[in-house]
């Protein structure tokens, strides 16, 4: 009943690939799949011989296979990297804890080392307290941006000159989709490519860009790799989620699995044009020259590498130290410092939504140096009738609460109400 | 008919965190997937039925195999269970 084996002719087919419809069985499965990352690496000139790699890794089924086909790649191909594998522990009780050990066992079992670096040693909160202070709306915000430096910050202290994530094709496509909603230009210049941050420290890569996540996952099953597979407690939450249900939709219920294939191909071929940028974003984000290969996106110059390293809001600016923690920033202060201030002062969404302008000022001026146990009610948009709005996105009636809040929060101290800084922080940047 | 399903990649979770079902589903003469997966939501699922089908079929993002072959090679919803047969579901819709 099932079909031979389309390469070899010999074995029983295993899976219908859905890039190419081939029937093909494990081991010419394995096969291609590798070479097909082994073809990405090497064309998009992923890596170079010597350097230290990171691979970012959760414990997951792209981290796992990633870590896995690394090792094997680099053994087959003769690489010559230095892996090492980074976890980072945000403090979600039934969900990291688990899967760091899975990862420990990765350890062992490739014999790479590991360094986990937890949210709280980073950044003084869990994310189980996060969400604690501001609810399971925006938290997925708060969680990628401290990811996202966490993950630049561990790779600096162990020495790597490269971070290696597992995204895969359909996680790209999803980020495809989401970065048109938001209609977030930078991002969607650069979304798309293999390569990011060429200009910057510390560069990131994507093998898996063109691997669909079902030949991830059958490659981990059908090779019995120990990986954890529990969703995030929080993560039905996440916008993202109704991306990913759409991708998965266009690829099963309409048949056409091309269509993650297609998404990507597209927001490769967009030129995007930042017209904003203060001098320096002239000539926009070739996102083909971004898209393809490391000596394309470093040649593309400052403007594709300041947007990638910095992930500002809106316009590609110049990359410049965080007046707080000196991290790579297009604004004077980080956003993990804009939400970290938030947290710290009792107005947690402050970083949540756009701000134009003097995020600076935003924060100081809603903050007003409350502690971080601080009443939320004080606070003007982390009052209980700004709940369920999500700040970020509210408009007049919302705004209006919130200066009635900071009224009464001004008020209490004997201030003037601080409206202006309610107005700033409405209209605050895009969100990852 | 006598068949062993397994749930995997999450999926577990909704099936009273049990991996392995050895299962004996009523079916006279013949039995398909299409036929099996109401079933199993009926029978061995416990928890948001959503998150297991959507329509007559598997939601989006969930892998079958049958017997360790992807199902798209024997006609998914169409494909015919023998006695015996090995069905795993595998969810994909996890972070990674």
């Amino acid at each position: 009943m099932v079909a031979l084996c389309s390469t070899c002719n010999k074995e029983r087919a295993a899976l219908k690939r859905p890039k190419t419809l081939e029937q093909l069985c494990r081991p010419c499965f394995f096969r291609a799949l590798e070479d097909e990352v082994h073809a990405t690496i090497t064309s998009c000139r992923l890596f170079r011989a010597g350097e230290r790699v990171a691979v970012a890794a959760s414990g997951g089924k792209d981290s796992t296979v990633l870590a896995h086909m690394l090792t094997l790649l680099n053994a087959r191909h003769g690489y010559g990297l230095d892996l090492l594998l980074l976890s980072i522990d945000e403090g979600i009780a039934g969900y990291r804890d688990d899967s760091l050990a899975t990862v420990k066992r990765n350890e062992e079992t490739y014999g790479i080392p590991l360094t986990v670096l937890s949210y709280r040693d980073l950044y003084g909160w869990s994310m189980d307290e996060i969400v604690r202070e501001i609810g399971t709306r925006n938290n997925c915000t708060f969680c990628g941006v401290f990811r996202r430096q966490a993950l630049d910050r561990g790779a600096s202290l162990v020495g790597a000159d490269k971070i290696a994530t597992g995204h895969n094709a359909d996680d790209v496509a999803e980020t495809v989709l989401l970065n048109i909603l938001r209609g977030d230009a930078p991002r969607l210049a650069r979304c798309a490519s293999a390569f990011t941050g060429a200009g910057g420290p510390l560069p990131r890569v994507k093998p898996f860009k063109w691997t669909y996540e079902k030949e991830i996952v059958l490659y981990a099953h059908f090779k019995r790799l120990d990986y954890f597979s529990t969703e995030c407690v929080y993560a039905p939450y996440a916008a993202r989620g109704f991306a990913r249900d759409l991708i998965k939709d266009l690829e099963a219920s309409a048949a056409r699995p091309s269509a993650i294939m297609d998404l990507i191909h597209s927001a490769e071929s967009w030129t995007v044009c930042l017209g904003d940028g203060g001098g320096d974003g002239g000539g926009g984000g070739g996102s083909d020259a971004a898209a393809s290969d490391g000596a394309a996106a470093a040649a593309a110059g400052g403007n594709g590498s300041a947007a990638a390293a910095g992930g500002g809001g809106g316009g590609a600016r110049r990359p410049r130290s965080c007046t707080r923690c000196g991290y790579l920033t297009s604004q004077p202060v980080c956003k993990a410092c804009l939400l970290l201030e938030g947290l710290n002062s009792g107005l947690p969404r402050l970083g949540i939504g756009k701000v134009k302008g003097g995020r600076g000022s935003a924060a100081a001026a809603a903050g007003g140096g409350r502690g971080r146990g601080a009443e939320r009610a004080a606070a003007g948009c982390g009052a209980q009738g700004c709940g369920g709005g999500g700040c970020g996105e509210v408009g007049a009636a919302a705004a209006a609460a919130g200066a009635a809040a900071a009224a009464e929060a001004g008020g209490r101290a004997g201030r003037p109400p601080r409206r202006a800084a309610v107005i700033e922080f409405e209209s605050e940047g895009a969100t990852r | 008919m006598k068949l062993c399903i397994e749930f995997g990649g999450g999926l577990e979770l909704l099936f009273g965190n049990q991996k392995n079902y050895d299962v004996e589903v009523p079916a006279d003469g013949s039995l398909t997937v299409r036929q099996l997966l109401p079933w199993a939501r009926d029978n061995l699922l416990q928890d948001r039925p959503e998150l297991f089908m959507k329509g007559d079929s598997v939601r989006p993002g969930i892998l079958v195999l049958i017997n360790g072959c992807d199902w798209e090679l024997s006609g998914t919803l169409d494909a015919e269970l023998q006695p015996g047969d090995e069905v795993v579901f595998i969810s994909t819709l996890h972070g990674g």
